[in-house]
């Protein structure tokens, strides 16, 4: 049994098995219609989400499967004081597989060692959140034909931001990749990221504060919201929050097959006349993202 | 530097970082042993400028030493017998230690549910740093 709490916690040929199996599923969705016919996956979602949490019951519903769960917090025995190793031992009897979401940084991981059934971590608070990984690559590789030999720009929030995060570890396995990174200083990558990951791995990055010099050379544009719910301090989040404003004016000087990826919700960092823009790919990207838990959930439930 | 006098028989716990004497001392529970303990504060040192120093009088036979370099990966050990240092240890990096180090990030898990294991996995030996399983923040030594 398997548990995925981290990117990396499937090697790159698994990853390239779930990048296919999402891709077969693309082409011939109804051929999988049945495949978890009987079983369930249970969504513990202890803060609020609209696309992971839908589009993991989406996932589980259009392989036939069902599914149970909560939506916040509230309303689970959370809100009485159960930790999060007791709700699993209970959980597991009432599911096959599950997803689970928390705001503290390792709770996914907590769950899977008291878990009898795998456990997927569906987004820990500022740490991990390996399906939107998944979704990414999936994208990328979709949408662009190739996981290697790509110029990947990352702008915005990139201290808290936990897709950039684990996007760019993955990123760090494929071949010839070069990183831009573009945020305020407030909110650059952290360090470990720079000297555990892209040092060792001997991946070309720039750092710049500047997003309409670098965009001429990107493949893909990765956008990402700054997040209120990841300050201490509001008047920090006030003063960085609209940093970065994509519009069409900077996409006039994109490469005209750059790819605009944003793992959503977006607010005003990619103005909405982007929209219509061929490059802009970020709502066929959340479409994508119940293809890969579909192939996900099939993955570990181990059925075919 | 301040003379404390010479050991029969125990051992120095040698350049520890300035400050981080007690936090030795506790770990090794020291208050509760029936030894005679002496901590220098803020020794000089050509090497790090200042240092702490713990001397320790007894036998320490089942004193796992080589956590304390999860603790302050500069420290070394000299075992002293008869008067004379019969052995010069560096401590070796463990792996991992578990409930030694404390998660200090108030957005680890470990900050709100009671009874986890606090884990920490060595994810740098050179610079000797341990990062909690859960959340994957360097354990900020200060």
């Amino acid at each position: 049994m398997k548990h995925i709490i981290s990117p990396t916690d499937l090697t790159v040929s698994e990853l390239n098995d779930l990048l296919n199996l999402s891709e077969e599923i693309i082409q011939n969705p109804k051929k999988f219609a049945d495949v978890c016919k009987g079983k369930k996956l249970a969504t513990l979602f202890y803060e609020p989400s609209t696309r992971t949490r839908l589009s993991f019951e989406a996932a589980m519903l259009n392989l036939g499967g069902n599914i149970l769960g909560f939506s916040s917090a509230d309303s689970s025995s959370a809100s009485k004081g159960e930790s999060v190793a007791d709700t699993i031992r209970v959980i597991t009897s009432y599911a096959d597989i599950c997803a689970i979401r928390h705001p503290k940084e390792g709770a996914p991981l907590v769950a899977s060692h008291y878990s009898s059934i795998p456990v997927i971590n569906a987004g820990d608070g500022g740490h991990n959140h390996p399906t939107q990984t998944f979704t990414d690559l999936l994208t990328i590789k979709n949408l662009k034909g190739r996981l290697n030999n790509l110029t990947v720009g990352f702008c915005g929030d990139l201290k808290f931001g936990r897709t950039v995060h684990s996007l760019i570890n993955a990123l760090a396995r494929c071949e010839n990749i070069n990183l831009v990174l573009v945020s305020p200083e407030e909110l650059r990558i952290p360090t470990y990221l720079r000297e555990e990951v892209l040092e060792p791995n001997h991946i070309p990055y720039e750092e710049t504060r500047k997003l309409e010099t670098v965009l001429p050379k990107l493949d893909i544009l990765y956008m990402t919201r700054v997040q209120r719910e990841r300050f201490f301090n509001e008047e920090d989040y006030i003063r960085l929050k609209d940093t970065y404003i994509l519009d069409e004016k900077k996409m006039a000087v994109a490469k005209k097959d750059m790819l605009v990826l944003h793992p959503l919700p977006r607010v005003n960092e990619i103005a909405t006349e982007v929209d219509d823009d061929p490059r802009a790919v970020y709502f066929k990207q959340a479409e994508f993202g119940v293809y890969v838990r579909m192939a996900l959930i099939m993955m570990l439930l181990e059925v075919k | 530097m301040l003379n404390i006098g010479v050991l029969n028989q125990g051992i120095v716990i040698d350049h520890i970082k300035a400050g981080g004497a007690m936090k030795i001392y506790d770990y090794l529970d020291l208050e509760n042993k029936d030894c005679s303990v002496a901590i220098i504060k803020n020794a000089k040192s050509n090497k790090m400028g200042k240092k702490d120093i713990i001397k320790i009088e007894g036998t320490f036979e089942d004193l796992d030493l080589d956590i304390l370099g999860a603790l302050d990966h500069q420290i070394t050990i000299d075992v002293i017998d008869n008067g004379q240092i019969i052995e010069k240890k560096n401590p070796k990096l463990p792996g991992h230690v578990n409930n030694v180090l404390k998660c200090k990030n108030p957005r680890c898990i470990t900050s709100v549910e009671q009874g986890l294991t606090h884990a920490f996995k060595l994810t740098d030996r050179v610079n000797g740093i341990y990062r909690c399983i859960y959340c994957e923040q360097a354990f900020d030594r200060k």
